[in-house]
């Protein structure tokens, strides 16, 4: 029995402090109740956002990666851009951060299927806790974590030549609608994830939202794709949501070649972030409560 | 709940995945105060069940209690009385063994102070008093295992459920593991574990189920279940494999039953009565002719043996098969 019988040194050593009887064996003290909808949250929200600051490949890839192509599509492909009245730098970098948001999702899918082959979510599905909260904590999280690549891909933006043109408060606003944007394709991402089952088949399913970002207004204007793509291009969320930042930015979405104002351009961005959500939120939690 | 209260109660049980029917009416009754295991080759159907009690899965018929409590009606109340290790150690590695184990504690309700506590009491528990503050990706498999034991027991359950426990560890991690687990069961904790290695249902369990095809085929304690398998045997290892039948035709008067021949491992096993006094007597049978073995042994039935008069299959082959089916 020597395994359950209580070393004292141990205990001083922790911040026990109740009024236990030492003598006796090791009491495993039994919960009142379970944690709520925001415990439960918080407790695995904390979980996924210490792995992202403990594991160096999470932070190379959440945080090197973008700089990375950012430095690419400006410099390597910048060169041949000619727009308008601004340099192509101030177009370029709110377009790239929006689309960064799809591709931190890959990360999002990959972890959440990692979850399910390793048998965490069985763990946490045995526990007398909300099932969406658990979903949820995790969209939570990984939005944290883009909060943090979306502003190195900014702050990288900066350091090679973007200038915002609006106001700063249009600037933040520019950033939170980002954050809303990533909290939205978070669920899809979750979805793909259980879906996929396994890290690799997660990945690979993530790419096939990449044409998105491409076939986008995010890095070349619309006007210069064939007349048949154009409509797809112009009518998909992120091509929405890249006017919508770029407006605030610029401080004037005349100054990115669009003709409606600002307002219209945030209210198209926020309507597709809304119908993201409730499509694919109750799609995530019901496919959660049940694989 | 009553002291009479079964701890798991189950009638009946099915769970299909698509043709493969997982459960085929699984019926079976753990008391409270024991150890249970069941035991069955791969794909028998021992993680489907246990799934099937933690509530991560329906099942398509049938009822199951636990404590009392039905499973489908009330998931929630099931969920506060158990606590499940799985075949993985489900643990987080860039966190501390603490970490991992507070988090399970805040889940299960715990306030800050007394999820601290129960963290530190289960990690003197286990023995990982030491690693407690360390990565869990610094740990080894065997630690990882315990911390992962330890997880499912912050809540205090009243029924553990252990999948697998010991699947891929060395063999002093297992015992140290089946120490942890001995312990526990000591303490009053009620365990029901799956297994496939038939010395650990011998080790740690006061009932064994049987179950083939999810069904339960046998139950009883482990000493009723060898002595269904019978006698004590003699097993022989032929030098040569095609020495296998005139070994075992030679051999056949010593029998109590026809003896079994297994060409893989290159043995011939025989049941006898007489114990000791057979070996002696196999000998001179073997003098008489020119066959060779390289070993002779008299030992008593294993719970191999038992699977074996039980479904006349070898335990080893289901797993191939089991594998192709895969």
């Amino acid at each position: 029995m020597s395994a359950t019988t209580v070393d004292m040194t141990e205990f001083e050593l922790t911040d026990f402090n109740g009024d236990h009887d030492f003598d006796s064996d090791i009491h495993i003290v039994a919960p009142q109740g379970s944690a709520g909808f925001v415990a439960t949250m918080l407790s695995v929200a904390g979980r996924t956002l210490r792995k992202f600051v403990r594991s160096p490949q999470l932070i190379v890839l959440g945080t090197v990666q973008g700089a990375m192509f950012l430095l690419i599509f400006r410099y390597v492909f910048g060169g041949n851009m000619q727009p308008g009245e601004v340099p192509y730098v101030d177009l370029l970098v709110p377009g790239f951060v929006v689309g960064s948001v799809l591709f931190g999702g890959m990360m999002t899918a990959a972890g959440v299927a990692e979850d399910m082959e390793q048998g965490f979510f069985d763990r946490l599905r045995s526990l007398p806790v909300s099932r969406t909260a658990l979903v949820a904590g995790r969209a939570v999280a990984d939005t944290g974590v883009l909060a943090w690549t979306l502003a190195v891909t900014a702050g990288v933006g900066f350091l090679v030549g973007f200038r915002i043109h609006g106001s700063p408060t249009e600037a933040l606003a520019a950033f939170g609608l980002c954050l809303i944007f990533g909290f939205a394709f978070v669920w899809l991402f979750v979805v793909m994830g259980l879906v996929a089952g396994t890290a690799q088949g997660a990945q690979g399913m993530s790419m096939l939202v990449f044409p998105l970002t491409f076939v986008s207004s995010a890095y070349v204007p619309v006007g210069s794709m064939p007349g048949w793509m154009q409509p797809i291009a112009n009518n998909q969320p992120v091509t929405a949501m890249v006017n919508a930042v770029r407006s605030l930015v610029l401080g004037d979405p005349s100054l990115a070649g669009l003709s409606r104002s600002t307002g219209h351009y945030v209210v198209v961005a926020l309507a597709w972030s809304l119908g993201l959500v409730l499509v694919f939120a109750p799609i995530a939690v019901a496919r959660y409560r049940r694989s | 709940m009553t002291a009479s209260t079964p701890i798991v109660e189950a009638q009946g049980l099915t769970k299909r995945f698509g043709k493969v029917e997982a459960l085929a009416g699984l019926d079976l009754v753990a008391e409270s105060g024991q150890v249970l295991a069941v035991l069955g080759p791969n794909g028998a159907g021992k993680t489907t069940f246990v799934r099937t009690i933690a509530t991560l899965l329906r099942p398509d018929a049938g009822s199951l209690r636990v404590g009392g409590v039905d499973v489908a009606e009330h998931p929630d109340a099931v969920r506060r009385m158990i606590g499940l290790a799985g075949q993985y150690a489900a643990v987080e590695e860039a966190m501390t063994g603490r970490e991992n184990l507070k988090m399970v504690a805040r889940l299960f309700g715990h306030s800050r102070r007394s999820a601290a506590a129960n963290a530190a009491a289960v990690l003197a528990q286990l023995g990982l008093t030491e690693a407690g503050d360390r990565l869990v990706r610094t740990y080894s498999g065997g630690m990882r295992r315990r911390l992962d034991l330890g997880a499912s027991l912050v809540g205090s359950p009243k029924l553990l459920l252990l999948d697998e426990p010991s699947t891929g560890l060395d063999p002093r991690s297992r015992i140290e593991l089946w120490d942890a687990i001995k312990s526990l069961v000591a303490q009053g904790t009620d365990v029901l574990l799956t297994t496939q290695y038939l010395d650990e249902a011998d080790q740690l369990a006061q009932q064994v189920v049987i179950v083939d095809h999810g069904r339960v085929i046998a139950q009883g304690t482990p000493s009723e279940l060898k002595g269904r398998a019978g006698r004590d045997v003699i097993e022989i290892s032929a030098r040569d494999r095609q020495d296998l039948p005139r070994l075992a035709e030679v051999l056949a008067p010593l029998g109590a039953e026809s003896p079994r021949v297994d060409a893989n491992t290159r043995r011939v096993t025989v049941p006898v009565d007489g114990g000791t006094a057979a070996i002696p007597e196999a000998i001179r049978m073997l003098d008489q002719t020119d066959l060779v073995i390289d070993d002779i042994a008299l030992r008593r039935p294993t719970l191999d043996e038992v699977f074996l008069t039980l479904t006349g299959r070898d335990t080893s082959t289901d797993d191939d098969n089991a594998q192709q089916a895969a």
